[in-house]
């Protein structure tokens, strides 16, 4: 196949320079709801040229995805294009017609879409959709496409090609789906591809694996990439170019070493500040940031509040095999955890990393005595958790409490803030009604929240400031030890951020001991003090949080390392 | 990785920040203090408050109620005096819709016959929506065979068509027929409706987080049905007896038309106004209306109640 069709001659400008591919100017966007217009987009300038690849990054609600969809005339709903102009290739796309966008989507402008479990039609199998993409654009049809599929699933990194074209969508992992998904952008050669968030919904090999390959792909094309993602560190590994959004605007935009290297406007000081991937050392708690610096370093890792630091948890060679129901027969059992040893120090924090499916969450359930496991015993100083009668269970109830990960799911919508905070305590009967609304506000003061919250209702409440709320909760019985389930994975950079900070604060002031649940390293390195990671059920090492990633003694933790985003830029790794 | 370094000093490309006037960050994540704190209810409500449709449902079904609860005030005449030689007379002065072939008032007959309807419809979506919620919270939530059986008992009840069970278990009920027996035998072919729907609610709730949180605070089962599982499959509950609310009142007509719902010598139903109407269709079609209008007018009010109210508390289904 040949591929010297796609190099393009530079279009130059009358004045010689070269003409850029994609040139934004002044970019309005707006949408109608029916409490007014919201301007989603405001001003917006973005250059890109051929070959190249830009990030735009924001929060979410930064107008990062509308800009890219104002592109190929995909705003949702009453999205409009209110002002300015976009020019692609020479040509004006503010004002163009349906028709001109049908000629250019596919053909000029390839997408990759956010998630890649509903971007594919599950009643098709994978090799039509890709040939409805040429077919669309009219580059093959018959038997030249069916060829054309599976020389393009070969090229996105899917190996046996000819089968995979025949298989559903619903026989493909997503790390396949999103390939699936990139051959399908790539598959009429556009000049160039918008890859929104094109990893978040994958494990972080994963996501590795597959950006490393889109970037080898597009270069060998030619292909510009625009890149839509909250994360600063995949930006600046995958981006000649960053530009940074905040609430609809441009408020940074260059070179990608150079934003990182030395940010202007406070917000991508605040981002770069953030950023869990290019910080590289454990937060310290207030109470430890107003100690002398001596007294820091005397203490070896965390912040060293609690003077006993003894074995508060003790978990002895857990096994939890699940019954699969209608599998064939000999694999009827799956064992999501496969014994699983390690104790836990009062007042220390303890990662449980790994991806999804390596039983981390399922060893979370059994520490609350959600779960039976199969084999094994966990401790709770020196108690058998699974022996214990049920009036020590619900006094057990009260020392070990969990965060979960969705802030959307983890308050009863029908509770006030107030219902949902009292209820711990209305259940263990503590205190009289006076004192219960007394310990609601000190919980709310303890959570940074105004007390005024606790009149409110979860639906009110942003994503990070509802994980406040669950924060409040667990600590509302003064547990021991609080089990947090990827508690801060759904949020964005800053809340995140915020909320590592406040859980870290909250551990040295109450001396919490947190088993944390993720499979995020870069959050690991901020909070926790010591590290198990996980794979298909067993830990793999188990460590400190230092020596594991200054020393990684296993491939796959290595490999782990390696796929934090913006883990290469050597810029803030050692600092 | 690619070079990045090559060819930064393009037109349009360099290193460019925003105004640091104009910069004016927000605290991050600040809790909005200035709107009214509102429920999943209130929001609904003032969802439901900007609906026309609420509106003429619920003028609908008010005046359905008022004519139900007193009769009295509307008209004087009482609707079982009939005088044959009346028969069929049109209407006049105190009698606006005129007389029926047995010399009955119509305009009292059709004002008394509401009653019948409104308190045979809300007597027996009361008694469906408790039983068919407990059958499908117990299904739905304890799970097991405990699911397994009340599954099966729902699906055999789901099997039966409710008019013709009705019809048969009428007529075997004949010397006691009443506003209760009828009420008694619509609700126990009418639950499997509402049990598929809450079983369906109870087991998507019972996964949530808040419930796991529930549990690991130490809360017992029962309570967690009853505290957090329940009120939040309540909405789907909600809406579906109240648009079958509107089917039940159909069904009574039903029977009565076909003379075994109420007896007609006690209860005026206009399932029995319009049987005796079809007969006199062919003299006089205007006394066929009376009474079919007032029914298709009741059915249609709580039908669009239940469209009204599910689009206000589940903002997914509405309509852009």
């Amino acid at each position: 196949m040949s591929r010297d069709t796609f190099v393009l001659e530079p279009a130059v400008e009358p004045d010689g320079s070269e003409k850029p591919l994609l040139r934004i100017r002044n970019l309005d966007v707006s949408f109608t709801t029916s409490t007014g217009v919201v301007n989603a987009v405001r001003g917006a300038n973005i250059t890109m040229y051929r070959g190249q690849s830009l990030a735009i990054v924001g929060e979410s609600g930064s107008g990062k995805s509308t800009t890219a969809h104002a592109i190929i005339n995909l705003l949702p709903g009453t999205g409009k294009v209110t002002g300015g102009s976009i020019e692609f290739d020479g040509r004006e796309l503010v004002g163009a017609s349906e028709k001109d966008f049908v000629g250019i989507r596919g053909a000029q402008i390839g997408l990759v879409p956010q998630d890649p479990m509903t971007n594919l039609n599950p009643v098709w199998s994978i090799g039509f959709q890709i040939k409805e993409a040429l077919r669309a654009n009219g580059i093959a049809t018959g038997r030249a496409a069916d060829k054309r599929v599976a020389e393009l699933l070969a090229e996105a990194g899917l190996p046996d090609a000819g089968r995979r074209a025949k298989q559903f969508p619903h026989e493909f992992s997503g790390g396949m789906r999103q390939r699936a998904l990139i051959a399908i952008g790539l598959a009429a050669r556009p000049q160039l591809l918008i890859a929104d968030e094109p990893t978040s919904a994958l494990d972080v090999t994963v996501q590795r694996r597959i950006l490393d390959h889109l970037e080898g792909l597009t270069d060998e094309l030619g292909t510009a990439v625009l890149f839509i993602t909250h994360d600063l560190g995949l930006a600046a590994e995958r981006a000649e170019q960053l530009v940074v959004m905040y609430r609809g605007q441009v408020v940074e935009s260059g070179p990608s070493v150079k934003i990182l290297s030395d940010p202007q406007h406070p917000y991508t000081q605040r981002l770069v500040a953030a950023a869990p991937s290019l910080a590289s050392r454990r937060i310290q708690s207030a109470k430890a940031r107003g100690v002398t610096t001596d007294e820091v370093l005397a203490v070896t890792h965390g912040d060293g509040v609690n003077p006993s630091r003894g074995e508060l948890l003790r978990v002895e060679h857990l096994t939890k095999v699940f019954e699969i129901r209608g599998a064939g027969k000999g694999e009827k059992e799956f064992k999501a955890v496969d014994d699983v040893s390690f104790t836990m120090a009062r007042g220390t924090t303890l990662a449980l990393v790994g991806e999804s499916g390596s039983g981390k969450s399922t060893v979370a359930n059994i520490m609350l005595n959600l779960l039976q496991p199969t084999e094994g015993k966990i401790y709770f100083e020196g108690t058998d958790l699974h022996s214990l009668g049920k009036a020590a269970e619900f006094a057990f109830r009260r020392r070990v409490q969990p965060i979960f990960q969705n802030p959307y799911g983890s308050l009863d919508p029908m509770y006030s803030i107030f219902r949902t905070l009292e209820e711990p305590l209305r259940i263990h009967k503590v205190g009289d009604a006076k004192s219960r609304e007394k310990r609601v506000r000190e919980l709310l003061d303890m959570v940074a929240l105004p007390q005024s919250t606790m009149r409110r209702f979860p639906n009110e409440l942003s994503g990070g400031q509802r994980q406040r709320i669950a924060v409040a909760r667990a600590v509302a019985l003064a547990p021991d030890v609080i089990v947090c389930d990827e508690a801060v994975s759904a949020l964005d950079v800053l809340v995140q951020a915020q909320i590592l900070t406040l859980l870290n604060d909250l551990q040295a002031e109450l001396g919490l001991t947190y088993l944390f649940i993720t499979h995020d390293l870069a959050v690991v390195r901020q909070i926790a003090d010591e590290v198990c990671v996980m794979q298909d059920g067993r830990i793999v090492e188990a460590a400190t949080t230092d020596e594991v990633f200054d020393d990684p003694r296993q491939d796959y933790t290595r490999e782990l390392l390696a796929a934090i985003p913006g883990a290469s830029l050597d810029m803030f790794g050692a600092a | 990785m690619r070079d990045k370094l090559d060819r930064i000093d393009r037109p349009d490309q360099s290193h460019f920040f925003a105004s640091l006037d104009d910069a004016v960050l927000d605290e991050v994540d600040v809790v909005d203090e200035t709107a009214a704190p509102a429920s999943l209810w209130q929001d609904a409500w003032r969802n439901l408050r900007r609906r026309p449709i609420f509106w003429v449902s619920a003028v609908l079904i008010l005046s359905a109620v008022v004519l139900a609860a007193l009769p009295g005030l509307f008209t004087k005449t009482d609707p079982m005096f009939c005088e044959l030689t009346r028969s069929l007379d049109l209407p006049e002065p105190g009698h606006p819709f005129g007389f029926d072939k047995q010399g009955c008032d119509i305009f009292a007959r059709t004002v008394y016959g509401a009653r019948a309807s409104v308190v045979v419809g809300v007597l027996t979506t009361i008694f469906v929506a408790l039983l068919g919620s407990i059958v499908g919270a117990i299904a739905g939530f304890y799970g097991r065979w405990f699911d397994s059986l009340l599954s099966r008992i729902t699906d055999i009840f789901f099997a039966i068509p409710l008019v013709l069970a009705a019809i048969v278990v009428m007529q075997i009920f004949k010397q006691y027929r009443g506003i209760l027996t009828v009420v008694m035998v619509l609700a126990v072919f009418g639950w499997p409706q509402i049990a598929r729907i809450t079983r369906g609610a109870v087991m998507s709730v019972k996964n949530s987080d808040f419930v796991t949180a529930a549990k690991s605070l130490g809360a017992s089962r029962f309570a967690t049905l009853v505290r957090h599982v329940m009120p939040n499959a309540l909405a789907p509950i909600i809406v579906t007896a109240t648009v079958s609310l509107g089917s039940f009142i159909v069904v009574e007509a039903t029977l009565s038309f076909l003379g075994i719902g109420l007896p007609p010598d006690k209860l005026v139903s206009w399932g029995a106004d319009i049987a005796k109407a079809s007969r006199s269709l062919r003299d006089q079609p205007s006394i066929l209306f009376y009474p079919s209008g007032a029914l298709a007018l009741t059915v249609l009010g709580f039908i669009m109640m239940g469209d009204a109210v599910r689009d206000a508390l589940d903002p997914k289904a509405r309509k852009r």
